[in-house]
């Protein structure tokens, strides 16, 4: 790739999703991650009870966000081809996986803030 | 905990946000630099990848230079798609717009074809007639499938016979799926050929042969296919490390390829394809033929004077130097994508890594100065070798390989992951391309 910048990022996913969903999926991740580390900072610990739900829907994000790729492409796994095939599967399921933990941890936190 | 440390804490959070916000917003503006005020007039004959590519860098870069773009087609054709579009993966919208969709309001579209350009006086003439002068001039009107070189073919064959032809357009392609998709189920002997001349992305005859074969295979029709790939000579692809991974992947696959084999001539009817061998013609009979006609630069541009006379004879590509893509007898012309006499480098890939040289060139010799970027003949080819898989093959004028991300993706490795750029990043990124972002 020539010139593999920022802008040029931002341009190719601009492209890919459209600006208008791109730019409302950058703003729904900022306000999660902004709203997780609100909670954080609020409570000044984290709660292992909403923890442990987070940490259980994990699977469920991983394996989403790996069927997401898959729908989206014509491929599936029999196409994994070398060992960068087996990190991007990877990377993707944990993108998954810690995102939907960070959404659940946050919805839990911002519903359910602890008594004090 | 305090309320008063809270609210630092809190403070110190989004001033820590919006200070890397101003941060990120300061360094885009400091990479634009100011543009040149000027009063030249560029002319640039073809909207396509090339054409549109430029003219909307050099809206940024010019300020006051009149520019004009012509172009015959109201429709802009994103060619890369073609190949998925001929193997049924996408329709054929995937391949098209509007070609003002892409051009900014500051410039002139003329919306019709160059018919003749005088570098002597510095006009470019349009089909309706209209003279208009230059003083720089970029010619990227793309190429001619010179479909008649072919005896007993035409356009109208295809989609049906047996007959596909994916570079003639994307409803030719959906065509082409047509007769290639009966091929993968009723089995038979499948020819793909490629022409003897210079063309546009000498991997999608492969990338066709590849996927019509997997797609008999996954439909379970493997055994009822013969696939032949009709090489124009003795090697399968320009690049000869590639070409060896090539015979390779053939031999693993079933394909035979039948080397120094032109296409010269079909007759529809009883399904005969003639093609010229050293040993004189030679006579195969096929259920699916894949047609690539011979290629060439338009008329208008063999007819300027503006080709090589002693390269490339009859097939008229502009006489450019390789790294600067300026021509060799009149300094204030350029050539840009398919119709450059460089070797190599008819890919929109080449396009990308072209416009900015010439960008550079153009506005250096407007300022009154010498540019200084080269284009050392970078082409890229995601080698789709099955549905899902792809090599991702980079390569220079020197048939080096230049891979992007060496050590993270293996150039002659199928992979998903190239698969995966081919399928959703190539065409954004092309796009980024025409807006000049990328």
């Amino acid at each position: 790739m020539k010139d593999l910048t920022l802008t040029t990022m931002i341009a190719v996913f601009e492209e890919i999703f459209g600006t208008g969903l791109f730019w409302t999926m950058v703003a729904a991740a900022v306000l999660i991650t902004v709203a997780y580390i609100y909670v954080l900072i609020r409570d000044r610990s984290m709660s292992m009870q909403k923890f442990l739900l987070a940490q259980l829907s994990m699977p469920f994000g991983a394996v989403a966000a790996v069927v997401f790729v898959q729908m989206m492409t014509n491929s599936g796994f029999s196409d994994i081809g070398g060992p960068i095939d087996i990190i991007v599967l990877l990377g993707v399921a944990a993108l998954g996986a810690v995102g939907l933990a960070v959404l659940v941890y946050t919805i839990q936190s911002l519903m359910r803030p602890p008594s004090r | 905990m305090t309320d008063a440390n809270f609210e630092t804490s809190r403070r110190m959070f989004l001033g820590l946000a919006a200070s890397g916000l101003a941060a990120t917003v300061a360094a885009s503006r400091a990479m634009a630099a100011a543009p040149v005020k000027t009063s030249a007039r560029v002319v640039i004959i073809g909207a396509g990848a090339g054409g549109t590519a430029l003219v909307n860098r050099l809206v940024d870069r010019l300020e006051g230079a009149k520019i004009t773009i012509l172009d015959p087609s109201k429709e802009h054709l994103y060619q890369p798609g073609l190949s998925l579009v001929a193997a049924g993966l996408k329709p054929a919208s995937y391949t098209q717009s509007k070609t003002t969709d892409w051009l900014s309001g500051d410039i002139e579209y003329i919306n019709e074809a160059a018919a003749g350009i005088d570098p002597e006086t510095r006009t470019v003439t349009t089909a309706g007639g209209q003279k208009i002068g230059y003083d720089f001039l970029v010619v990227a009107p793309g190429l001619v499938l010179d479909n008649d070189a072919i005896e007993g073919f035409s356009l109208d064959l295809i989609g049906s016979n047996g007959i596909g032809a994916l570079y003639a357009g994307p409803d030719y392609a959906a065509r082409t799926w047509q007769a290639a998709q009966k091929f993968t189920e009723d089995g038979g002997v499948g020819i793909f050929t490629r022409p003897a001349t210079e063309m546009k992305c000498a991997g999608a005859p492969l990338k066709h042969t590849f996927l019509i074969d997997d797609i008999a295979r996954t439909t379970g029709n493997a055994g009822k296919t013969n696939i032949i790939y009709a090489a124009n000579n003795n090697s399968l692809f320009g690049v000869p490390i590639v070409s060896e991974k090539v015979r390779m992947l053939f031999d693993n696959r079933g394909i035979t390829p039948a080397y120094s084999h032109v296409l010269k001539s079909i007759e529809p009817g009883k399904r005969l394809a003639t093609f010229d061998t050293p040993d004189g013609d030679a006579e195969l009979e096929y259920d699916y033929l894949h047609v690539i006609p011979p290629q060439r630069a338009p008329d208008v541009i063999r007819q300027s004077g503006l080709s090589w006379s002693d390269k490339w004879i009859g097939q008229g590509w502009v006489e450019v130097d390789k790294q600067t893509l300026r021509h060799l007898r009149y300094p204030e012309i350029f050539a840009l994508g398919d119709v450059a006499g460089v070797p190599k480098g008819k890919t929109a890939a080449s396009v990308k890594w072209q416009v900015p040289v010439v960008e550079d060139h153009l506005v250096a010799a407007i300022e009154g100065r010498e540019g200084t970027a080269l284009y050392n003949g970078y082409t890229s080819c995601p080698l789709i070798t099955r549905v899902g898989r792809a090599m991702l093959i980079e390569f220079d004028y020197n048939n080096n390989l230049t891979p992007s991300f060496p050590g993270i993706i293996a150039p002659l490795e199928e992979l998903w992951i190239s698969w995966l750029m081919k399928e959703v990043a190539l065409k954004a990124t092309y796009n980024a391309m025409l807006r000049g972002k990328a």
